[in-house]
């Protein structure tokens, strides 16, 4: 056999960032705005992602490639990211996600029979999406909202404590577009743009970004030479 | 005891239906706080809020004024506002971004004129979508209104305030995971040392990461004085605390209360706060501070809600949710679900936590299922052990975080408090509530 000395692959050679090819234009242009509002790019990763949950209803590959070129890091960094958070759907959910809480101070409101009530009556298991595509299913960690026990949220808006019957009509609801004015489609979480910039001294902020770079360099470094 | 009838520090404009609104807010007295910093110095913001002897509110209870005074000294620094309200049972701060943002705007701002920082971000649990367009909402107003963003008020001092949205990871409460996280990173905790936010924090650099109810307590501070807010309360616990009470209660909700001067009794049973349990029911157990704290019994109700007098009986005051369950509650099904709540949410990083929380799960189940062995009781505590050695209260820590070692603290309560319960569903195979 030939002798060879074992060479590892530079980390990111692999992925030369382009230009966005999936997310909207105007998608775009607000992606650039969040990143600017921060030292380092990277920290607008999450926001951005929420972004194209916006666009597409759930965080597509392609949607992952382009936050990887805007943020600077590689698609794979935005799906090990995005995969730690339970907001942000790698696969595809219903126009409206439904999560019913059956943590303790809902637990103890019926929220196991509510959502077992939620199962039946849509005919999937918490994690499914009707055949419609209307409604995914969630059972949900505590939502800070336990006085309105058991606690329903639909796309991240509350909607007060539900019985089985009211929750049956909630999803006809849903299910009609009677609800569509106060709760968006999955996705679209702020409807509120920002209307400022950064308006430090650009000298403060040439600093915080000088040091933020520095400590991720730094990082990257120690990350490169492996575990001393 | 009595109830008091403090003054609404953080709660004064509840009863508002417009109570978000900048209008509203500058006709209640709003940016009066920031004003009266403004015209001082910011070391004399500082000692005010020193004066106060403000714990800080989003669990640990931590002196504001003396986290502040640790911040090292660097040309950048940051403020970081924790609003990733996810512990168990707690819903204050919901109502404090949903309510009254701008207060938080106002508190955050006195806040970074006294460490003299440019930059704050305010994160908010992803899951408050209504929250975060109030407080982005507020702050497009603010900025608008000149009491952020540069030369606030004409005083020279400029600051730059964004809100940032999480993603759903209970986690992230956990103030350096909430640092990982803010980096567009996994929510993984930082080891402490070195990264004691204080010292190396956001990308390195010096940060103070404040709850937001903590913020929130600010303007009232600077209009009224430290000393008037350390006259309410007693002892280290100064001033109100918001409350925020449910479970098996009638009138479940958020209260403002002074601490100590109120009980535990008083916040469940009082017609005019709780409101007693439902249904003619009595009283089984309740979790005092979050559900990482340990339970406390009938015999323990009249304690008061103060953070010394909580962590003497062996508790904690933690996040400042109580949960109150009656005597038809199966204190397995309970302590259960609150370790499936810990299995679900551990980041992973560290073996106790991630593999006990399952192992704990896996027993707990097996037991509420009525398929539990003899020897699962036993099984439990030593696996425990392994998370926690001793299993006491403090709690010994192995992990990175404190969320391991939150673990132990139901089901080390649930058979200490209801050992005969664990037995009837282990032997009887059922549980004796249905």
């Amino acid at each position: 056999m030939t002798e060879s000395t074992p060479v590892a692959p530079p980390r990111r050679a692999a992925f030369a960032p382009a230009a966005p090819t999936h997310l909207s234009a105007d998608v775009v242009a607000r992606a650039h705005e969040l990143i600017a509002l921060y030292p380092e790019p990277r920290s607008a990763l999450i926001p951005l992602c929420h972004l194209a949950q916006e666009q597409d209803g759930w965080l597509t590959p392609e949607a992952m490639v382009d936050i990887a070129g805007l943020v600077g890091v590689t698609p794979g960094e935005v799906l090990g990211t995005a995969s730690f958070y339970d907001m942000l759907h790698t696969e595809p959910v219903g126009k409206h996600v439904v999560a019913v809480c059956t943590n303790i101070a809902c637990l103890l409101g019926g929220a196991a029979e509510l959502l077992e009530h939620a199962e039946h009556s849509l005919g999937v298991g918490a994690g499914g999406t009707t055949a419609d595509g209307a409604i995914t299913l969630e059972e949900a960690e505590c939502l800070a909202d336990c006085d309105r026990a058991p606690c329903v949220q639909v796309n991240h808006r509350y909607v007060g404590a539900q019985t089985p019957e009211s929750f049956d009509q909630l999803v006809g609801d849903l299910r009609s577009g009677a609800r569509d004015a106060e709760i968006p489609p999955h996705g679209t979480l702020i409807r509120v743009r920002r209307t400022t910039g950064i308006e430090a001294d650009p000298a403060v902020v040439a600093e915080e970004r000088r040091t933020a770079a520095e400590a991720r360099a730094a990082r990257e470094a120690a990350a490169e030479g492996g575990v001393s | 005891m009595a109830i008091t009838q403090p003054p609404k520090i953080v709660t004064s404009r509840m009863g508002y239906d417009d109570s978000y609104t900048l209008e509203r807010y500058l006709a209640t007295g709003g940016y009066d706080g920031l004003r009266a910093a403004l015209a001082r110095t910011p070391e004399a913001v500082a000692a005010e809020v020193d004066a106060a002897s403000l714990l800080g509110r989003g669990g640990a209870g931590f002196p504001a004024g003396r986290k502040w005074s640790m911040l090292r000294k660097n040309p950048v620094t940051y403020l970081v506002v924790n609003g990733d309200e996810s512990e168990p049972a707690t819903f204050k701060d919901h109502l404090l971004v949903e309510r009254d943002p701008h207060q938080l705007v106002e508190g955050v701002v006195i806040a970074a004129y006294a460490l003299q920082v440019s930059r704050v971000f305010i994160f908010l649990r992803g899951e408050f979508a209504l929250g975060l367009e109030r407080v982005q909402s507020a702050l497009n107003d603010a900025y608008a209104h000149g009491a952020v963003g540069r030369d606030i008020f004409g005083s020279g001092f400029s600051v730059d305030v964004v809100v940032h949205p999480g993603a759903g990871a209970y986690i992230c409460g956990e103030e350096t995971a909430l640092l990982e996280s803010l980096e567009g990173k996994r929510g993984f905790p930082r080891i402490k040392p070195p990264f004691f936010p204080a010292a190396i924090g956001l990308y390195g650099d010096p940060t103070v990461v404040n709850n937001v109810e903590t913020m929130s307590n600010l303007p009232w501070i600077m209009t009224n004085g430290g000393a008037a807010f350390a006259a309410l309360g007693g002892g280290r616990s100064t001033g109100t605390r918001l409350f925020a009470l449910a479970g098996h209660v009638a009138n479940p909700g958020v209260f403002e209360l002074e601490m100590v001067k109120t009980t535990f009794d008083d916040l469940i049973n009082a017609p005019v706060l709780g409101g007693g349990i439902p249904h003619g029911r009595g009283l089984k157990a309740f979790i005092p501070g979050g559900v990482s704290a340990p339970w406390f019994g009938p015999d323990q109700i009249d304690l008061p809600l103060g953070q010394d007098e909580v962590a003497e009986a062996g508790s904690m005051l933690g996040s400042g949710s109580v949960v109150v369950m009656d005597d038809h509650t199966c204190a397995v099904r309970a302590a259960w679900r609150i370790t499936k709540f810990f299995s679900r949410e551990s980041c992973g990083q560290c073996t106790p936590c991630r593999e006990g929380s399952g192992w704990l799960e896996r027993i707990m189940d097996r037991i509420e299922r009525g398929q539990g062995r003899e020897e699962d009781l036993d099984l439990l505590m030593d696996a425990c052990d392994n998370i926690s050695p001793g299993v006491a209260w403090p709690p010994q820590q192995t992990t990175i975080c404190v969320l391991g070692p939150s673990i132990p603290s139901s089901i080390s309560s649930a058979i200490t408090m209801f050992r005969d319960e664990f037995l009837v569903h282990i032997k009887e195979g059922g549980c004796p509530y249905g």
